[in-house]
């Protein structure tokens, strides 16, 4: 009973990563299902037939193709533009910092159907032609706070006197800040791109206003959930986790040997 | 924020160059700043400005649309759908509250007790990130499914007995009623109220801990009165970082739910895109954004952190 009492945060804890899970694991067991009709909601038979024809499906692979097309550009464009952003923001005294915070903020305290509907209206009166453009602006434009976010919290933990040591050691502007300011802000930089490449790719509702008749993975997804749901986009799902988990525990792996050469 | 243009005071020891380089570079963070700066003025600004235009025209899809300030589209758009405004407000709300309830204790555990653990209870409450969100909502379907083993043990514990009492599920069903959206609501946006938690138990100093233990405080005195209070920036940034997304859904609403469970998000779908009513779309946005803003700055300053930005 007191261990019980003691252990309880623990077992409530447990609950809850239970719960995230669950559905993973539900979506990891249904791509080995042999669905009956045209939805993938019910356990029929085990089946490899999914996973040896993951194109197997109309259209579907290549939505994914277009939907790591605009995540990498989408990735690319927040990165940089968030980056000069953290940078300005940290490095520098200037006028207006209060509205450039809140230009900041504001697009991560908003609810994605009204960025999504005004920014449709936009393109409407502009007459802009919706497709593959429309969606990678949109989502530059609501990665970009999070990259800023994501960098300005590692440059802010910067030690400002390794760059005055570096200039100590004549070292021009351009150098200091390729050869030291750089490579520390790196992680920083790293982690707002892979935030931004798992917002873009995730992306919804945003796309789904602004994306005309183009047609990316997710809403691949959406329109099969009212048409049927093939089970290769199980297939996907469980792919994606698994090369994820994959790759997070290569860089853990490679950290934990980096640290053990460097002490 | 005062107005101060100079760059930072220049390190002691590097007596002439910077300055040099300190009046050149006044310019650069306006540089910097420029680009990404212009991109959210235009692309996030400005249509906000166009919406609320657009809410004000009247007219057709083949006449055009014209600005008449047609204010009593506002009074419509909210008399017509504010069933649907509350329903956000309280599916929102209760996943909210069970957010905070379910990720508390993970959020502890991590800080806490996962020891060497930590880093893999980190990794696994990010991980289901990588598979789209519309697969995971799907995956719900099939776990609350009728006559599934989740509905039949919910049946046994007659806990559908006490949600069907408050009009929370009907019958011997889950899926279609507001309970599903509920619980889908509180699944997609459950690691958005652990990570901030995480971030801010992390930080609290384990000594105090062990000094509340020492003035024989018992373990519940110590959460109460150290752990909860200092953790209160992470329960404020995690509630509104649940809030604000789980008012605006309309995934959940509509894989999960039926259409007695339509939330504001998807009449604002189905007026933009389907319906093609631009006005009455426009005006219901600029409600729901409106609304959250209003919540938000009330919360916050209730809640007495200003530093969150």
């Amino acid at each position: 009973m007191r261990w019980l009492r003691k252990n309880l945060v623990v077992i409530a804890g447990l609950i809850t990563l239970a719960y995230l899970l669950l559905p993973n694991v539900v979506v990891t067991v249904f791509s080995f299902n042999k669905p009956k009709g045209r939805f993938n909601y019910e356990w029929q038979q085990f089946s490899l037939d999914a996973w040896k024809n993951p194109c197997g499906v109309a259209d579907m692979c290549g939505s994914l193709s277009l939907s790591l097309q605009i995540a990498f550009w989408a990735t690319l464009g927040a990165t940089a533009l968030g980056t000069m952003i953290a940078f300005a923001l940290v490095r520098y005294r200037f006028r207006a910092r209060g509205a450039v915070n809140s230009l900041i903020f504001l697009p991560m305290a908003m609810p994605e159907v009204v960025m999504a509907a005004s920014l449709l209206t936009l393109f409407l009166n502009m007459g802009a032609q919706l497709g593959f453009w429309t969606i990678l602006i949109a989502h530059i434009m609501f990665c970009l706070s999070f990259v800023v976010t994501a960098v300005k919290a590692r440059v802010m933990s910067m030690d400002p006197r390794l760059e005055q040591a570096a200039q100590d050691l004549y070292a021009g502007p351009v150098q200091t800040f390729v050869r030291v300011t750089l490579p520390i802000a790196a992680p920083g930089i790293a982690a707002g791109a892979l935030l931004a490449f798992a917002l873009s790719f995730d992306d919804f509702i945003i796309t789904n206003f602004n994306a005309g008749s183009t047609v990316t993975f997710p809403m691949f997804v959406w329109g099969s959930a009212q048409r049927g749901t093939p089970v290769q986009i199980n297939v996907i799902g469980t792919a994606m986790f698994l090369i994820a988990v994959l790759c997070v525990l290569a860089g853990m792996m490679v950290g934990r040997r980096k640290n053990k050469t460097v002490s | 924020m005062s107005t101060v243009t100079d760059a930072p005071p220049a390190p002691p020891a590097l007596p002439d160059k910077p300055r040099k380089v300190r009046r050149r570079g006044r310019l650069v963070p306006y540089w910097l700043l420029l680009p990404g700066i212009l991109w959210l003025v235009v692309f996030f600004a400005l249509p906000m400005v166009y919406q609320a235009s657009t809410s004000v025209q009247q007219g057709s899809l083949e006449d055009g649309f014209k600005v008449t300030w047609h204010f009593a589209t506002y009074w419509d758009a909210l008399s017509d759908y504010y069933p649907q405004f509350l329903r956000s407000v309280l599916y929102a709300g209760c996943a909210t509250i069970l957010c905070l309830l379910l990720g508390y204790p993970l959020a502890y555990l991590i800080a806490f007790r996962a020891g060497r653990w930590r880093n893999v209870v980190l990794i696994l409450v990010i991980a289901p990130f990588f598979t789209s969100f519309l697969i995971r909502t799907l995956a719900w379907k099939t776990i609350l499914a009728d006559g599934g083993p989740v509905v039949g043990a919910l049946n046994t514990l007659h806990v559908l007995d006490v949600t069907t009492w408050l009009g929370m599920t009907e019958g011997n069903r889950v899926l279609a009623t507001p309970l599903a959206v509920v619980c889908g609501l509180t699944y997609n946006f459950l690691p958005f109220m652990i990570l901030p938690l995480y971030t801010s138990l992390e930080r609290i100093d384990g000594r105090l801990h062990e000094a509340a233990g020492d003035l024989y405080a018992s373990p519940a005195t110590t959460f109460r009165r150290v752990t909860f209070p200092l953790s209160m920036p992470g329960v404020v940034s995690g509630t509104l970082l649940t809030f604000i997304p789980a008012a605006g859904d309309y995934v959940n609403a509509d894989l999960l739910g039926s259409t007695d469970t339509r939330m504001v998000g998807n009449v604002i779908q189905t007026q933009f895109l389907r319906i093609l009513d631009y006005p009455t779309a426009a005006a219901l946005s600029f409600i729901l954004m409106a609304a959250i803003l209003v919540m938000v700055t009330f919360y916050i300053r209730r809640a007495g952190t200003e530093d969150l930005v």
